[in-house]
């Protein structure tokens, strides 16, 4: 079943949390992976990874580069998934 | 006609011993932070490394390899015209021919031994073990010496933000023989080359030599590596246990390549293993060595007696190619 955006936004929220700790409520569309959240290349990784297990979508490796903000990652996976 | 004579097999190999030489200057990270814009707490943080050995310039490949191999035919005991292969497995030894086994077969005294090189990067050792099992087991030979050896600073760019700054010298070396119990398990092992450009050189030694790149250094997609490493590493982990008819609770180590601190931690977690397996960390200290980082890191726990000879440790080599290999063995 497909995912509304602000349920992917939560879900997103809970993988953040679990791999880095970060509160879920600072897990805000406009915050940048990097600057904002200071996640890093790994950590963003196994995200990525979990949140294909969480959402039913695949995210290949040359698209991870272009999820800048949380942004984007919830829009990709809202448009992506099965 | 005559009947064609074959080499008679036998049933069981085991390793016998490991021998182990690090290279002889301790690097930290506060010296090699700058030309990456870096710090030693970000570099803990990102990789576990500690500090690196490197070699000093009076100390070669070959030296490394040799000291590591004398160790591991004492600690076997047997003498050194019995190892009918030596197989040396390395991206480092500076030359393109002869292969560096055949040295270090001269250096060590195995005189009656076959010896070649195989390069397979960070799954090289594991490679080599594989084919000594069954080297050993068919009836080829009765004793092979595996070498995993690398002077990986001859191959760095202090300014790479990618790999450079985890890599480190180093030489492991195991005994392969005979045995009257199954000691090697089966090998899980294959190439992915449709990936064979995510770990690699930034150029072809020809590319150096027409003046169209800089000297070849090793470079990373870091990102694409730990997937793989780790959810793809995990799958063959978890193939070759039950190939291995084992369970994780088995175990009494988990050994692999010695990539990144961060990438052992989420393998083994992914391996749901239990307290009880102990998890080979020697990258804290040595550094990322290649196709020697893990006999190294199994040395260490037998050393510093983490684990007991007789346990069995589930061993993992990874890297360019990209190529893996798996393996259970009975701790030496």
């Amino acid at each position: 079943m497909a995912h509304t955006q602000q349920e992917v936004l939560a879900g997103l929220a809970e993988l953040v949390n679990d791999e880095t700790g970060i509160a879920t409520d600072a897990v805000q569309m406009d915050k940048s992976f990097t600057d904002d959240l200071d996640i890093d290349s790994i950590s963003m990784m196994t995200i990525v990874v979990n949140a294909e297990d969480k959402f039913s979508v695949k995210i290949p490796d040359e698209e991870v580069k272009n999820l800048i903000t949380v942004a984007d990652a919830v829009n990709f996976i809202t448009e992506n998934q099965d | 006609m005559k009947t064609l004579k074959q080499s008679e097999p036998i049933k069981h190999s085991r390793i016998y011993s490991l021998g182990a030489a690090r290279g002889n200057t301790v690097v930290t990270n506060d010296e090699i932070a700058g030309p990456i814009d870096s710090s030693d707490e970000w570099i803990r943080q990102r990789t576990g490394v500690v500090t690196r050995h490197r070699s000093s310039d009076d100390q070669s490949l070959m030296d490394l390899a040799t000291t590591a191999a004398k160790e591991a035919i004492e600690k076997a005991g047997i003498d050194p015209d019995k190892i009918g292969a030596v197989i040396l497995a390395t991206i480092s030894f500076p030359y393109q021919t002869p292969s560096g086994a055949s040295l270090l077969s001269e250096l060590v005294g195995a005189h009656k031994a076959a010896a070649y090189d195989i390069s397979a990067a960070c799954a090289g050792y594991c490679y080599g073990i594989a084919q000594a099992d069954a080297m050993v087991r068919s009836g080829v030979s009765e004793y092979v010496l595996v070498v995993g050896a690398e002077r990986l600073s001859d191959f760095i760019s202090p300014t790479d933000r990618s790999i450079s700054f985890l890599l480190g010298d180093g030489a492991g070396a195991a005994i392969v023989g005979p045995s009257d119990h199954p000691g090697i398990s089966q090998t899980v092992w294959g190439a992915d080359g449709s990936n064979w450009d995510k770990v690699g050189m930034t150029g072809s030694i020809l590319d150096f030599r027409d003046g169209n790149a800089p000297w070849p250094t090793l470079v990373q997609e870091g990102q694409s590596v730990f997937r793989w490493a780790v959810w793809e590493m995990a799958k063959v982990a978890a193939e070759t246990l039950e190939a291995a008819g084992l369970e994780a609770k088995d175990l009494s180590a988990l050994v692999t390549h010695q990539a990144n601190m961060r990438i052992i931690d989420e393998l083994a977690k992914q391996l749901k293993l239990p307290d009880s397996v102990v998890i080979a960390r020697d990258i804290a200290e040595t550094g990322n060595t290649s196709a020697a980082s893990i006999p190294l890191a199994m040395h260490r726990l037998l050393d510093e007696g983490q684990v007991k000879s007789g346990g069995y440790a589930l061993e993992i080599g990874f890297g360019a190619g990209l190529a893996y290999a798996a393996q259970v063995v009975e701790l030496p």
